[in-house]
């Protein structure tokens, strides 16, 4: 637990790795100053881009004690401002799902080349960024846990697949190896109860890790502190769910 | 949730942005997550010109019951243009 005597420091900084099909993409690093060991989080942005809500968790994770890299899926969008290259990407149906994995397991191969890593890397996403977490927890064997919150689009009507997204993620499920935690409100559009249920029942019916917790009197995107969608008591809560799944599941060594 | 739903049409127009003006030659209609609108959703429409990069974009968040007021709103305009013999005056 840190004390008031001890020092902090973090380091942010735009880097730049190998991504999908080894494209080079740029990416938002934040690390803890000092020899380590620590854990890696790959955090998955959501479809309002790489923006600056992204940029503060990355720095928030960071001083959890986490190399934090949040990968731009946007990059090949172009260049402007995170909202203009957002409403690109949103133009054109979202990006393709076979790309976003890649990126997402470049960032965890970035984190996994760094000495001052710990051996252990998690992937944590919300909303769009959430589906994208969880299929690259289930396509790649590049992380140690996985945290979806309220990500849309994993349970999939056959009529909702499209090119970029192919497949369900709800269809990966079986190969899912590492623990996950899932956060879900009530009154959210997508994910609904409903299908968090679907979705539910089939990590119980395959002996999958997970936690899922779901909130009440609350939305779509209850952790955005710049939207209406915020809800003060459920995102601390969330917040301290999720600092404690990664904790026992990225601090320590088993 | 992302919802996934757009599509794009091709346009003849100007739009202002920065308060500079640039040709318009795609519009972008989607009804999914606004970036400042207070709503969960909302009709997005971005006017831009893919070939000058992203920034080239004029863009409105709707409700989606706006969104319908404005429709029906251009129809009756452009219905009263035609009818006062305007519409073939602005050859493209």
């Amino acid at each position: 637990m840190y004390q008031t005597d001890m020092y902090e420091g973090v380091i942010a900084e735009t880097v730049m790795l190998r991504g999908h099909n080894g494209d080079w993409i740029n990416a938002y690093c934040a690390r803890p100053l000092g020899p380590g060991p620590f854990p890696g989080l790959v955090l998955a942005h959501h479809m309002p881009g790489w923006d600056e809500w992204y940029k503060e968790v990355t720095f928030r994770f960071a001083r959890q004690g986490y190399i934090t890299i949040c990968p731009n899926l946007y990059f090949r969008s172009g260049h402007g401002s995170p909202e203009d290259v957002a409403a690109k990407a949103r133009a054109a149906g979202g990006i393709p799902d076979d790309q976003a994995v890649g990126d997402l397991e470049g960032a965890a191969r970035y984190l996994r080349a760094l000495p001052t890593l710990n051996g252990k890397v998690g992937v944590w996403g919300t909303c769009s960024g959430a589906r994208h977490a969880y299929l690259s927890a289930c396509r790649t064997q590049v992380y140690d846990a996985v945290a979806d919150l309220w990500g849309g689009r994993v349970v999939m009507r056959p009529e909702d697949l499209s090119p970029n997204q192919p497949v369900a993620p709800l269809d990966y499920t079986a190969d899912l190896k590492i623990p996950l935690l899932g956060l879900f409100g009530e009154q959210d559009f997508g994910p609904t109860p409903e299908q968090v249920t679907v979705h539910e029942e089939l990590l119980k019916k395959l002996n999958k890790t997970y936690e899922f917790h779901m909130y009440a009197n609350a939305g779509h995107g209850f952790f955005y502190h710049n939207r209406p969608a915020y809800r003060q008591e459920q995102a601390v809560d969330g917040w301290n769910k999720v600092f404690a799944f990664f904790e026992k599941y990225l601090k320590t060594t088993r | 949730m992302c919802s996934m739903i757009s599509m794009q049409i091709q346009i003849d127009g100007c739009g202002k942005n920065g308060g500079a003006w640039f040709n318009l030659r795609e519009a972008d209609v989607s009804f999914d997550h606004p970036f400042n609108a207070p709503f969960e959703h909302a009709l997005n429409i971005d006017f831009v010109n893919e070939a000058q990069g992203p920034g080239a974009r004029v863009a409105v968040e709707l409700s989606a019951d706006s969104a319908r007021a404005l429709v029906a709103a251009i129809q009756q305009v452009l219905e009263r243009a035609e009818q006062g013999g305007f519409l073939e005056k602005q050859a493209v």
